[in-house]
């Protein structure tokens, strides 16, 4: 039995998710994750242009996005996905963890980030603060650029 | 190469390989390598351009990394090609993306580019200022190569901040 209770959407549902990442082996390891929190998976993805494309037919709740991909790049998926539907719910699911990434996926419209390996305890809290749509809940621990703590304080 | 561009490496590989495999990497061995870069096994190259340029490849065995694949799944994995180039290049990833992250918060901007499979027999060569740093971690799985050729382009933020003004 799984450590983790189920992640509902706000409807009681279980929650969609998409996959982006061009390493098949990370899309399994996140589709395990996925599973363990009771979700299902809506599509997957191995590049910026295919997930636009994949957001589009499988509308997820929520998308799973690597940053460093062929073709374009998951930064600029975020900002295509996010001018067309505002209220995407992304995380980002990136090994280059440094302030300027997260700072930009966070700019154009990413909900957060996690750096792999990708603990699963981790991934859940996140996804658990991202569902909420709770600006004042209190979010995982996650180490965000000082810039962004002074835009979100403010 | 300077050795604050070597720890990063070092503490994210062993990063790396507690998290996904429940247990430190050690170093082996650790020298200096003028001459083109051989593979031992199957090796993924990652391109690095920006303040530092320079590339990373990280190089196993086909066993070792099937071997790990199973600890990663959680299960035994059956080898195939398709499963060892996945791993290699996964690991890759999540090593060498560690280490820039440390490297940026020293004050380095760059890019790091996906990793591609390098197959050639012949060897990746490093520049005439570049001597490669080669790496042999011990993990529960076996041996894992990393091998680094870097080098300054241009100096880091921090320190062109600090720079006298010359009028």
């Amino acid at each position: 039995m799984s450590q983790f209770a189920t992640l509902l959407t706000k409807e009681n549902k279980i929650v969609r998710y998409l996959v982006v990442d061009d390493s098949v082996f990370a899309r399994k390891n996140l589709i395990k994750m996925i599973e363990l929190f009771g979700g299902e998976v809506a599509g997957e993805a191995g590049d910026g242009l295919t997930a636009i494309a994949e957001f589009n037919r499988s509308k997820p709740d929520v998308v799973l996005m690597d940053i460093t991909m062929p073709q374009m790049e998951g930064i600029e998926a975020v900002e295509r996905i996010v001018r067309q539907h505002a209220h995407a719910r992304i995380v980002m699911v990136s090994s280059v963890g440094y302030q300027e990434n997260i700072l930009a996926a966070l700019q154009k419209g990413a909900k957060h980030f996690v750096q792999k390996p990708v603990k699963a305890e981790v991934l859940y809290e996140i996804l658990r603060y991202v569902l909420s749509d709770d600006p004042a809940a209190s979010g995982p621990a996650v180490r965000l650029p000082a810039v962004l703590v002074e835009e979100q304080s403010s | 190469m300077r050795m604050e561009l070597i720890q990063p490496f070092i503490d994210a590989a062993d990063a790396v390989f507690s998290e996904s495999l429940q247990a430190p990497a050690q170093i082996a061995d650790l020298t200096m390598d003028e001459n083109a870069y051989r593979r031992k096994g199957v090796a993924a190259v990652i391109a690095i351009k920006g303040d530092i340029e320079g590339r990373v490849v990280l190089d196993l065995s086909p066993e070792v990394a099937v071997k790990i694949a199973s600890q990663l799944a959680g299960t035994e994995v059956a080898a195939s090609e398709q499963v060892v180039r996945e791993t290699v290049c996964e690991l890759a990833n999540m090593v060498i993306g560690n280490s820039v992250t440390l490297l940026n918060d020293q004050g380095f901007r760059f890019k790091v580019f996906p990793p591609e499979i390098h197959t050639r027999e012949e060897g990746l060569a490093s520049t005439v200022d570049t001597e490669a740093l080669v790496l042999c971690l011990e993990t529960p799985c076996g041996d894992v190569f990393l091998n680094i050729a870097m080098h300054y382009l241009k100096r880091r933020t921090r320190d062109r901040d600090i720079a006298p003004v010359v009028s």
